[in-house]
């Protein structure tokens, strides 16, 4: 299994992420791809200000933009931010669900309290 | 039936750690068993829906040895770790060794579990010690590559983490 070069290559994209402008910007391309102008507008910047947010977002992998396309819109790349998130979310994600299933577990080992009610365990 | 998923905590102590935590609605011993009792532990620690413990063995003493592998149902992929404990003190603590089969990162970590009594409540707190800052960044980066990491699908909850962890 090829892992990851010992160089990290998510400090670009952690770095993108810092900002949370960009990150406004990551939010809005979730809910579908846009161009510069159609960025401008809600977030209240100019477009070379916008242009130069996107070049970050870009070259850290978080987003491409269509080179043919007249008016370049840009599309999120969720792969990086899962891969970026992962850091620690691996471990988040894999006690949260551990624990979800020892609350059960411990529930089942519990000496039964006198309620007649709740008897749906196995 | 009270859970307690509220107080579920991952930090980052210092560079060379990470620590879980979380309460449960359970006296502290029978926490401490479903730590230490394979038929248990290999009922719940399991990560994301799809895994199974084929093996579960754990000799809980002082130099007693515990191993763990998970297989992925979907691709009968293995992956196995086990370690050596250092500290038992029944049913407060546990220190033991860790090491991943083909282990990715440099060395052994020690994770050091604890158990705490608050009232009705046990709180566990789970702290992972690696060799050094990168062993850990490795180490928990390469959670995703090997599918133990549920699926993304709620962007907005990525993204506040970010906001919140920078």
């Amino acid at each position: 299994m090829v892992m990851d070069a010992p160089t990290n290559p998510l400090d670009a994209t952690f770095a993108a992420l810092a900002d949370p402008t960009r990150r406004a910007i990551l939010a809005r391309l979730a809910s579908g791809n846009a161009t510069v102008n159609e960025l401008a507008e809600p977030f209240d910047m100019t477009q070379p200000a916008i242009s130069k947010h996107l070049k970050v977002l870009e070259r850290a992998g978080l987003i491409s933009r269509d080179r043919d396309a007249q008016r370049r819109p840009s599309r999120l790349e969720p792969r990086r931010l899962a891969e970026a998130s992962a850091w620690l979310d691996q471990y988040r994600q894999f006690w949260e669900a551990s624990f979800a299933r020892l609350d059960a577990v411990l529930e089942e080992l519990k000496p039964r309290k006198k309620s007649r009610e709740r008897s749906s365990r196995r | 039936m009270l859970f307690y998923p509220e107080s579920f905590k991952v930090s980052t102590p210092t560079d060379r750690e990470i620590e879980v935590e979380r309460d449960f609605n359970a006296p502290r011993q029978l926490v401490f068993d479903a730590f230490t009792k394979p038929e248990l532990v290999r009922r719940w620690l399991l990560g994301p829906d799809g895994w199974t413990m084929p093996v579960c063995e754990i000799d809980l003493r002082v130099g007693g040895a515990y191993r763990y592998v998970w297989r992925k149902e979907s691709t009968g992929m293995d992956m196995g770790m086990g370690g050596v404990f250092r500290e038992v003190v029944r049913p407060e603590r546990l220190v033991a060794t860790e090491k991943f089969d083909d282990a990715w990162y440099p060395g052994e970590a020690v994770d050091t579990t604890i158990f705490k009594e608050k009232g009705e409540i046990t709180k566990v707190t789970v702290t992972v010690l690696y060799e050094s800052k990168d062993a850990r960044d490795t180490a928990t980066r390469s959670g995703m590559e090997r599918g133990m990491v549920a699926g993304y699908d709620r962007l907005e909850q990525i993204l506040a983490s970010f906001s919140t962890e920078r």
